[in-house]
């Protein structure tokens, strides 16, 4: 029932092209079920104890497919399919049944919920990774859904490069935890973090699991791939890349931390990353011009802050009594704010999609005065907006000041003073929180009324209710936050930080909407004021943004890399590929020589011992004469007949080394084997165009010589180098006794030819049958005269 | 006796196959290099013949005859490809 609810999507998913073709009804209605119907099964699950189910794929390679629900699985199943029925049912009222492809978008989207499904449950890393690579694909196919678009291809191609090069390094660090602990489950790595603790390849794991959490979360400086995602139709970007894909990251580092907190490395990298990545995207939201790419930079901005305070959360691991408790609450802090980011920027997308809908651009320059236009719309932004800047009475505030309080306390772990930057940057970058929250809100809807491609008016009230149910989640978990942190975040914080909590009660902690006059307050107030302060003077400080230049950033990095991956490259293997046969012969023998002649020395494999030789007569030497001659007229003969001649005779040279070294059988078929290839050759010579038939000395290259000099030397080495050192005695004894007595045959050659290895003989027949068939081929099966140009391309 | 004066005889034919073989590289015409061929071939079929002495044994004899047909039909061969500038010639007809 738990595995199959993970596969329910992607079931429902085969028969869309049926509904999308046969039924009139918009398909998204029939889509709608399945999110319901697994968010009510979630839900169903509050309260319970973890449960497990798995289906064994491999057995021999520990392959399971698996759904794990404990807490965090669960807090994040539920967020995937409840906000999946929300955008679900956005998306009816937002795709146009008539204009667009229905089946292929609800396709992707169920693909999708099924791998974030999978992702969040799997307890196995296999099928983890798998499902992670699920979701990169089906966010590849939605990011490119309006695939006739440049900038849609090219977001989707940046997101697909950019996560799958994080996957597949994450990949690279779970293979060193399964290597090191015997185990693919994640739950039984849990009982080796000592072991994995003392593994030399301990930090290795973490930076790699980690980068593939830090693409994936789009964290500096990985951000870059979000922003161009933002091609995607709206209730992808409000779905994948604000609510669930976006978090998988934030996932995979939770999941994780048990195991890699021990990590000083891994802590400090998350909480710098973190911090910078927060820092950045909220600086460099209010640059931009689009509303979704407003939004984009403060999802990056946001997910900084969650990375930043597990990373908090992991220096509970380093310290204990006392300290300890300072940190404990950093992990409850970070899953509270995803549950309220995902609310609030969850609608923000939404109403930046009913903007886009209904006045038809979602340029903020252009847009202005919709305040009294468009009623319920501005009240949804306006709650968000402000929740996501932190002020009460909205859930962004509450989870502002533990944040808050997170980073003050991160300084007390510090080992140097530089620590203090942490909570001045983090209220730096909330001031710049506020400031782009404010400039989303009154971009579109105070101010003047500018002229619209299309009459805005409020949207339809389908349209409307998804961001309305999210707003009034922001609302609701402002007063009531503790029904909420106890049903579903206390289970999470459990599997965060196991080692600190070994019950959902021993968390003792309650949020209070008023804790008193304290820092946390005191500093949320300096962010208003100043945020405030810093929101009217916009148009004076606006310019530090083209201080820097367009060319040095992160973008171009990237261009410039794909631009070296792709031409460079080209150029790379323009230049050795040169088309030209020599060229090849060259690489190829020069790596043969490289490759022998470095073998030899390195594994002292030469030697030279006449032991075994046999003595040299007068007429060995004579012959030896003969055949260096006739060697030596090939290369410098004057015209090809003489090359030719000179070759046969070469080749009967040879046959007289076979008569002289007792091979009768070897000398007949090389002198009539040589007969007729000379007189091939001579065909062939015959046949050449009287032009090309250049009676020239080959000319001389000194590359070629010294190539063809080293091959002979490293032949010349090796044979004698075999040749002293043979260690077994020769098979043939065995030949010599059995020839007659077993195979009843004189000839030994022949026996051996037809009856010992006779397989050798058949397909040697084989060989030569095959040739005969296809110089037949070569000859009569010519095309027409005007199909040659294709051949010879 | 009779192995060391085979051997002379041997080292002589090499020296012969030697001769012919600067007649085949310089050669200034076409039939003087197939005539130095063809002595090289029929000096090759009596340096079989002799080794086959010494080593006293007679398989070698089909490598003689087949040395010397092939030296013959090549020999042929080529005298028709000076000739004629064709060796097999086709048939009139086709």
């Amino acid at each position: 029932m738990q595995l199959w609810m993970i596969f329910l999507p992607v079931i429902a998913a085969l028969f869309m092209p049926l509904l999308f073709k046969k039924i009139k009804l918009h398909t998204g209605w029939f889509v709608l079920i399945v999110p319901v119907v697994l968010v009510s099964y979630y839900a169903s699950k509050i309260g319970d104890r973890a449960t497990y189910a798995s289906w064994t794929w491999v057995a021999d390679l520990q392959l399971k497919i698996d759904s794990s629900l404990d807490g965090l699985g669960l807090l994040f199943s539920i967020l995937i399919t409840g906000i999946g029925a929300l955008v679900v049912l956005y998306s009816i009222f937002y795709l146009d049944k008539t204009k667009e492809q229905l089946h292929n978008f609800y396709m992707y989207l169920l693909l999708f919920m099924t791998a974030m499904l999978g992702v969040v449950q799997s307890d196995n890393v296999m099928s983890l990774y798998l499902f992670w690579e699920l979701t990169s694909i089906s966010s590849f196919l939605l990011i490119g859904y309006w695939f006739t678009r440049d900038a849609s291809r090219f977001g989707a191609l940046k997101s697909m490069m950019i996560t799958v090069f994080g996957g597949l390094l994450m990949l690279g660090g779970f293979l060193i935890l399964a290597n090191i602990t015997g185990t693919m489950s994640i739950s039984e790595m849990l009982l080796h973090t000592t072991e994995i603790k003392e593994s030399p390849y301990f930090t290795l794991a973490a930076i790699l699991v980690l980068l593939g959490a830090l693409t994936k979360s789009a964290q500096f400086p990985f951000y870059i791939w979000l922003p161009d995602a933002m091609e995607a139709p709206t209730p992808v970007s409000a779905y994948l890349h604000s609510a669930t894909m976006v978090k998988a990251g934030i996932y995979l580092v939770a999941r994780f931390t048990p195991i890699f907190a021990y990590s000083t490395t891994w802590i400090w990298l998350i909480v710098i990353l973190g911090l910078i990545t927060l820092f950045w995207g909220s600086f460099f939201a209010t640059k931009q011009r689009d509303l979704k790419g407003i939004l984009a930079f403060s999802t990056v901005s946001q997910l900084g802050m969650i990375m930043s305070m597990l990373g908090v959360a992991a220096m509970s691991y380093h310290v204990d009594g006392n300290a300890e408790n300072v940190f404990k609450y950093a992990g409850f802090a970070a899953l509270f704010h995803l549950i309220n980011h995902a609310t609030f920027k969850g609608a923000l997308f939404m109403i930046a999609g009913i903007i886009d809908h209904e006045t038809g651009t979602r340029d903020i320059r252009k847009l202005g005065g919709l305040m009294s236009l468009m009623p319920i719309s501005f009240t949804v932004a306006m709650i968000t907006s402000l929740s996501m800047a932190g002020l009460p009475p909205f859930n962004g505030f509450l989870s502002k000041e533990l944040f808050f309080t997170t980073m003050l306390s991160a300084q007390d772990f510090s080992w140097s003073t530089v620590a203090v930057l942490i909570p001045v940057v983090a209220w730096l970058a909330s001031v710049f929180t506020f400031v782009y929250c404010l400039y989303f809100v009154t971009g579109i809807f105070f101010g003047k009324r500018h002229e619209l491609p299309k009459k805005p008016h409020e949207a339809p009230i389908g349209m409307l209710i998804s961001p309305l149910v999210l707003a009034s989640f922001v609302v609701v978990l402002f007063f009531i936050p503790n029904v909420v942190t106890d049903a579903l975040i206390k289970p999470a914080v459990l599997a965060i930080q196991p080692n600190q909590f070994l019950t959902v009660g021993d968390i003792d902690i309650h949020i209070s909407m008023w804790h008193g006059f304290n820092t946390e307050l005191l500093m949320t107030i300096g962010v208003v004021v100043v945020g405030f302060g810093l929101f009217m003077t916009v148009k004076h400080w606006r310019k530090v943004y083209s201080l820097v230049p367009e060319w040095f950033s992160l973008n171009q990095l990237y261009r410039r890399m794909m631009r070296l991956a792709d031409e460079d490259m080209t150029k790379v293997s323009k230049r050795y590929m040169t088309g030209s046969i020599r060229t090849y012969f060259i690489y190829m023998f020069a790596a043969i020589v490289i490759i022998v002649v470095s073998t030899l020395f390195m594994k002292d494999g030469y030697a030279f011992d006449t032991a075994h030789a046999s003595d040299i007569g007068a007429f060995d030497i004579a012959l030896v004469v003969v055949l260096v001659l006739g060697t030596l007229t090939v290369l410098f003969a004057r015209t090809r007949l003489t090359a030719i001649i000179a070759l046969g005779v070469v080749g009967y040279s040879v046959a007289m080394f076979f008569v002289l070294f007792n091979a009768p059988d070897l000398a007949l078929t090389q002198l009539s084997i040589e007969t007729v290839s000379v007189a091939l050759f001579l065909l062939a010579f015959y046949h050449l165009p009287k032009l090309s038939r250049h009676e020239a000395r080959l000319p001389f290259r000194l590359g070629n010589f010294v190539i063809a000099l080293a091959v002979g030397v490293m032949v010349t080495l090796m044979a004698l180098a075999s040749q002293s050192q043979k260690l077994l005695p020769s098979i043939s004894e065995y030949y010599k006794e059995t020839v007659y007595k077993e195979a009843g045959g004189g000839n030994i050659v022949n026996v051996i030819l037809v009856d010992y290895r006779g397989f050798d003989t058949l397909f040697e027949i084989t060989v030569l049958a095959i040739a005969g068939m296809a110089i037949f081929g070569m000859i009569k099966l010519r095309r027409k005269k005007g199909a040659d140009k294709n051949e010879i391309k | 006796m009779i192995k060391g004066i085979l051997t002379i005889a041997l080292i002589f034919f090499t020296i012969t196959v030697v001769i012919c073989l600067y007649r085949v590289i310089k050669g200034p015409t076409l039939p003087d290099r197939v005539v130095a061929l063809d002595m090289i071939g029929v000096n090759m079929l009596s340096m079989i013949a002799i080794i086959s002495l010494l080593q006293n044994t007679t398989a070698y004899l089909e490598v003689i005859l087949i040395l010397g047909i092939l030296s013959f039909i090549g020999t042929i061969a080529f005298s028709k490809y000076i000739e004629r500038g064709v060796i097999i010639e086709r048939k009139s007809n086709r």
